[in-house]
């Protein structure tokens, strides 16, 4: 098999940049630049010289024994000081020998392929080399560790157990083995069931964390919403003005709240509009709020608004520097309440996420379901006794294979491509 | 020097059915077995059929086997297994009176236009360079032929035990091949051992059968073959008696005396046809197994304990079996044995049952690692059409996963092997709702007639039968009722709004047939034979359906053949382990690939990526 190497780190300016060498003769293709390679697995420092004997960088250099490594391959890791123009030499000067530039997604393949990672931890890697907050890094490492692919391990060995059970009385019909098997069927299949349906119920938080919450400031117009989100995220995002119905578009501004990824929406002020284009821009307020995971609301104690709050949404009233009451307000200007409102926040998001199970993808998502209704059907069929044991079987053999599309045992080549595709070179 | 088109070895269940497939294709057939009674025998239980087995005796009899003929005309017990469950795992079975199915089996072999019977024992293969061309018999006759279909069971280095004897032997009775195990062994093949056994056999005229409780037959007995309207002999009852624990303790210190347990055997055995040490070992909290006591024929005294094979020395069964209820006077007239036996590793042959290696040799039966008359038979039938196919100059004949049971089990033998002898199980077939014993010339007739196995007798009924099933598809299918009107006629039906057809009420389980009559009069002219079929295609309909895209799926993935020169070594990315077990099994298309033991989605990708390059490469 070819020996592949690329830049594993992101393009351009950099601290450090590494570069992986992976394949049979990736210590020959390594030691060409740099000399002899460190005994063990401690890193070692070399000069990376070119073809003419260049002193190309000082770097540090990891060896990685296969199958022990990422790809299951003999592994060699140059980390380069990130220069762009470093890294060039370094890649063509590799480019010249034996080895050959990777493919995207090409490490990960063959990790894939040495049986390294299942297609699950394949996501999980992706989402971790894309995750941007603490929360989605944890995730990504979960899926990654392959928690998933364990449980539905564990829930495929449980319907397999269940199936053959079933299959025993079939099969075996003319034999000794009479008992009844339903019993332990009906736990079997209700076990996967119930914990199928709870990671299902997860996945909508789960899915959140990977791909962000949304939270939406609603209020009538001039009542401060602009002021706070730029105060929220420290930065101008916003146009903030004087003037009512200034912020007639959404305007979205990503950040993190307690680890977690989070877009924060100014919506456009809520009020009869006065031209058509006003009035649209609050039409598409009214709508992304409702669609937000979670809204705060600044609004007079006592006023009502086209959207009303739903569980868990937060209710402040605005500029708290101007107002004489003791209602619970918050001001963007002074800064008054936001601490108390972006532990709020933090409360509020962080319970949502408690839920979040296993499963991240929508892909994952289908499956399942697929499955849930598959077992449905089967411990359905099970309670009508023998005269539908083989539907039930049918049933139970289908639920089967969608658990292991997850995972990626059957049928996924399409997927695959996807997958592989939404690689960037090297990871 | 005699000439024929195609040579089958061997006239046991594999030999028989293969030399009539091939003198059906119209090609000059040669049946060489070493003694003409041997043809059709049934070296253990008199009985054909049961769940999984049945079903391929319905498919080889679609083509116009023989092996369910025969079946009727000596059946003695007809059962349907599994009654009480779906359609699609009823298997038919029945108890045969042994010397009548041995008989119609010859007369059906000696009366075939174009079959050859010749009596010899073949010692050896004519070659022509690397391929087979013949063979030669035992007194130095050369007989020429275009292909050859070997199917000796477990005649290949048999060697029989009894206890701590054991001697060389193909079965009881009858010697083992030697000479050609040694031509064979020239070959370089991959062989591995197996092992079986069968339990002593009683003179029924010393059984107590009235102190034991009895399984009749069948009211209404269901046959094997599309063309049999009823049994030809007398309906007997079996005997039902148990071992107890007195059984169990004669056993248990006897076993370092089994054959088995002694150590004398190496070979592996069938896990679900264990011997009674076996059961007595694995499930020791079991104080009591059930035994069948089998009459073996209406004239013959002969009876077969079902459930009591051995390998314990001689002394030791008669003392067992005077342990059991009804069998205190009991008299062995042979006693049970273990024999073990080579086998070709079944991973070495083509779809076609052609071996890989050695142009012109097919290999059919149990020397190919199964068990059984039926998988024994059906790998006949493939090997004899495929080997005729070949003397005609035509293309491979596939049977496929999604058509027959014969394709699950050349399947599951090409591609995956075997680590005990073969066994079919409804369960090894995931289209198993669609294979069905009740459809099997729906699926396979036609093909039959395509190919020129199937006779005129044959083509002629099934063409009436199929109009009949198509009119009263047509007519089921032709108008749709709303819920009030349905429930009008006592079927409980949601009132939902949605209209149905007959044949889609006819899916429910709890709707029957004459439910749906009264939607519609002209139902009731329906014959019964086509109304049970119609309403067993019914019950599956919206499972068939789904099951569509899986057939699609696999469809897909059968056009990706791979050629055969595809060099595993080039694809880029496989690792060491897929790239040895691709290059034993030779999978011939991406579907096969795929269902190789440890192969993975993106191994797949790689293959496929290959083909599509190589294809790049020569368009
Ligand atoms: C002791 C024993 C116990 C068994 N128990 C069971 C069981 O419990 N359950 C079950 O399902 N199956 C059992 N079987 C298996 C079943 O009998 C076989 O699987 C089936 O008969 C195999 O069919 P076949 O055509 O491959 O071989 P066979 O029926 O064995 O036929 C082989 C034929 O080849 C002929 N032959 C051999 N060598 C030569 C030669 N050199 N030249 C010419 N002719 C030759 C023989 O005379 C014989 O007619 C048992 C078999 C035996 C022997």
């Amino acid at each position: 098999m070819d020996t592949i190497f690329a830049l594993a780190t992101a393009q351009g300016r950099a601290g450090v940049a590494v570069i992986r060498i992976s394949g049979s003769e990736a210590f020959e293709v390594a030691q060409v630049l740099c000399g002899a390679l460190p005994g063990g697995r401690a890193p070692a420092l070399r000069h990376l010289r070119s073809a003419g004997g260049v002193v190309l960088d000082h770097a540090l250099i990891l060896k990685f024994d296969g199958p022990a490594s990422f790809t299951g391959e003999d592994t060699v890791e140059f980390h380069l000081h990130g220069s762009v123009a470093v890294v060039a030499a370094v890649l063509q000067t590799l480019g010249a020998g034996t080895a050959r530039m990777a493919e995207p997604g090409e490490f990960t393949r063959r990790a894939l392929e040495n049986n390294k990672m299942d297609l699950a931890q394949v996501e999980g890697l992706a989402d971790l080399i894309e995750a941007e907050t603490e929360a989605q890094r944890q995730q990504a490492l979960r899926g990654m560790s392959g928690d998933l692919s364990n449980r539905i391990e564990e829930w495929r060995s449980k319907l397999i157990r269940a199936a053959a059970l079933i299959e025993a009385t079939i099969d075996f019909a003319d034999e000794d083995v009479p008992v009844d098997v339903t019993p332990e069927v009906r736990d079997l299949l209700g076990q996967v069931r119930r914990d199928v349906a709870e990671q299902l119920k997860g996945f909508s938080a789960a899915e959140r964390i990977r791909t962000g919450f949304e939270v939406a400031i609603v209020g009538p117009p001039n009542a401060g919403k602009s002021t706070l989100l730029n105060a929220l995220a420290r930065r101008e995002a916003a146009i903030t003005s004087q003037i009512a119905g200034t912020t007639r578009d959404v305007i979205e501004v990503r950040m993190d709240i307690a680890g977690l990824p989070v877009t924060l929406l100014d919506t456009a002020g809520l009020r009869d509009g006065q031209d058509e284009i006003e009035a649209q821009g609050i039409e598409r307020a009214i709508a992304r709020a409702r669609d937000a995971d979670l809204r705060i609301f600044l609004q007079e104690p006592g006023t009502s608004l086209p959207i009303s709050p739903l569980d868990g949404d937060i209710i402040l009233a605005p500029k708290a520097d101007e107002r004489s009451d003791d209602a619970a307000a918050v001001s963007g200007k002074t800064g008054q309440g936001i601490a108390k409102l972006v532990s709020d926040l933090e409360m509020q998001l962080l319970q949502r996420t408690a839920a979040a199970g296993l499963i991240t993808h929508e892909r994952h998502r289908q499956a399942m379901s697929q499955s849930l209704s598959n077992l449905d059907a089967a411990m359905d069929r099970v309670e009508s006794g023998p005269a539908l044991y083989d539907i039930a079987a049918e049933e139970i053999r289908t639920a089967v294979r969608s658990l292991e599309v997850v995972v990626g045992r059957v049928d996924v080549e399409n997927l695959l491509d996807e997958i592989f595709a939404s690689f960037c070179l090297g990871k | 020097m005699k000439q024929f088109d195609v040579i089958v070895i061997g006239g046991g269940h594999a030999g028989s059915e293969a030399a009539h497939a091939a003198a059906r294709m119209g090609v000059n057939t040669a049946l060489v077995t070493m003694k003409l009674e041997g043809i059709g025998v049934m070296s253990c239980n008199p009985a054909i059929g049961g769940l999984g087995k049945g079903h391929l005796v319905r498919e080889i009899d679609a083509l116009d086997g023989v092996m369910g003929r025969v079946a009727d005309a000596a059946g003695i017990q007809f059962r349907l297994l599994n009654r009480r469950k779906g359609p699609a795992v009823q298997g038919p079975r029945t108890q045969a009176d042994r010397q009548v199915y041995q008989r119609e089996m010859q007369s059906i072999m000696e009366n075939t236009p174009r079959l050859s019977i010749i009596v010899g024992e073949v010692t050896d293969f004519l070659m022509q360079g690397d391929r087979v061309a013949g063979v030669v018999l035992g007194d130095g006759t050369e007989i020429a032929a275009k292909s050859v279909i070997l199917t000796t069971g477990t005649f290949l280095r048999g060697v029989i035990h009894i206890g701590d004897t054991s001697y060389s032997g193909g079965r009881m009775g009858d010697k083992a091949s030697s000479k050609l195990a040694e031509r064979i062994d020239s070959f370089g093949l991959p062989l591995g051992r197996l092992k079986t056994g069968t339990p002593p056999r009683l003179d029924g005229r010393t059984i107590a059968w009235d102190q034991l409780s009895v399984q009749e037959a069948d009211d209404e007995p269901v046959l094997f073959s599309f063309m049999s309207k009823a049994p030809a002999l007398r309906q007997v009852a079996c005997g039902i008696t148990h071992t107890n624990a007195k059984t169990h303790d004669i056993i248990r210190e006897n076993l370092e005396r089994s054959a088995m347990y002694g150590g004398h055997i190496d070979g592996v055995g069938p896990r679900y046809c264990p011997s009674i040490e076996d059961k007595i070992v694995r499930f020791a909290d079991k104080d009591s197994h059930q035994i069948f006591l089998e009459p073996e024929g209406l004239e013959d005294h002969t009876v077969y304990p079902n459930g009591i094979s051995t390998s314990l020395p001689q002394d030791v069964q008669e003392d067992y079996v005077h342990s059991i209820a009804g069998l205190e006077q009991a008299k062995i007239i042979q006693p049970g044995y273990a024999i073990e036996y080579d086998y070709v590793d079944p991973r070495a042959l083509n779809a076609d049952l052609s071996l890989c290696d050695i142009p012109g040799l097919y290999l059919a039966g149990q020397i190919n690692g199964t068990t059984g008359y039926e998988e024994a038979a059906a790998q006949g039938l493939v090997s004899g059409l495929n080997a005729a196919r070949m003397a005609q100059g035509g293309d491979v004949v596939h049977f496929r996963r999604n058509t027959s049971y014969i394709g699950v089990m050349i399947d599951d033998l090409t591609t995956r092997g075997v680590t005990e002898p073969y066994r079919m199980f409804t369960s090894r077939a995931e289209f198993r709702l669609s294979l069905r014993a009740d459809n099997a010339d729906q699926r396979l007739t036609e093909f039959g007639v395509d190919l020129g196995c199937v006779g005129n007798a044959r083509r002629m009924s099934y063409q009436t039968k199929k109009e009949k099933l198509e009119n009263g598809r047509a007519l089921l299918s032709g108008s749709s009722y709303t819920p009030k009107e349905i429930a009008a006629t006592g079927i409980r039906i949601n009132q939902d709004g949605t209209r149905r057809t007959a044949f889609q009420l006819l899916a429910f389980p709890d709707v029957v047939f004459n439910d749906v009559k009264r939607l519609d009069a002209a139902l009731e002219e329906m014959e019964p034979e086509i109304q049970e079929q119609l309403s067993r295609d019914a019950l599956y309909a919206n499972y068939i359906q789904r099951q569509q895209q899986d057939v699609e799926k696999l469809r897909k993935d059968e056009k990706h053949a791979i050629p055969s020169d595809f060099s595993y070594a080039d694809v880029t990315g496989l690792s060491a382990e897929l790239t040895g077990k691709l290059e034993k099994v030779r999978p011939s298309d991406l579907a096969q690939a795929g269902r190789i033991d440890g192969m993975t989605p993106a191994g797949l990708a790689l293959i496929l990526g290959r083909i599509r390059f190589l294809e790049k490469k020569t368009a």
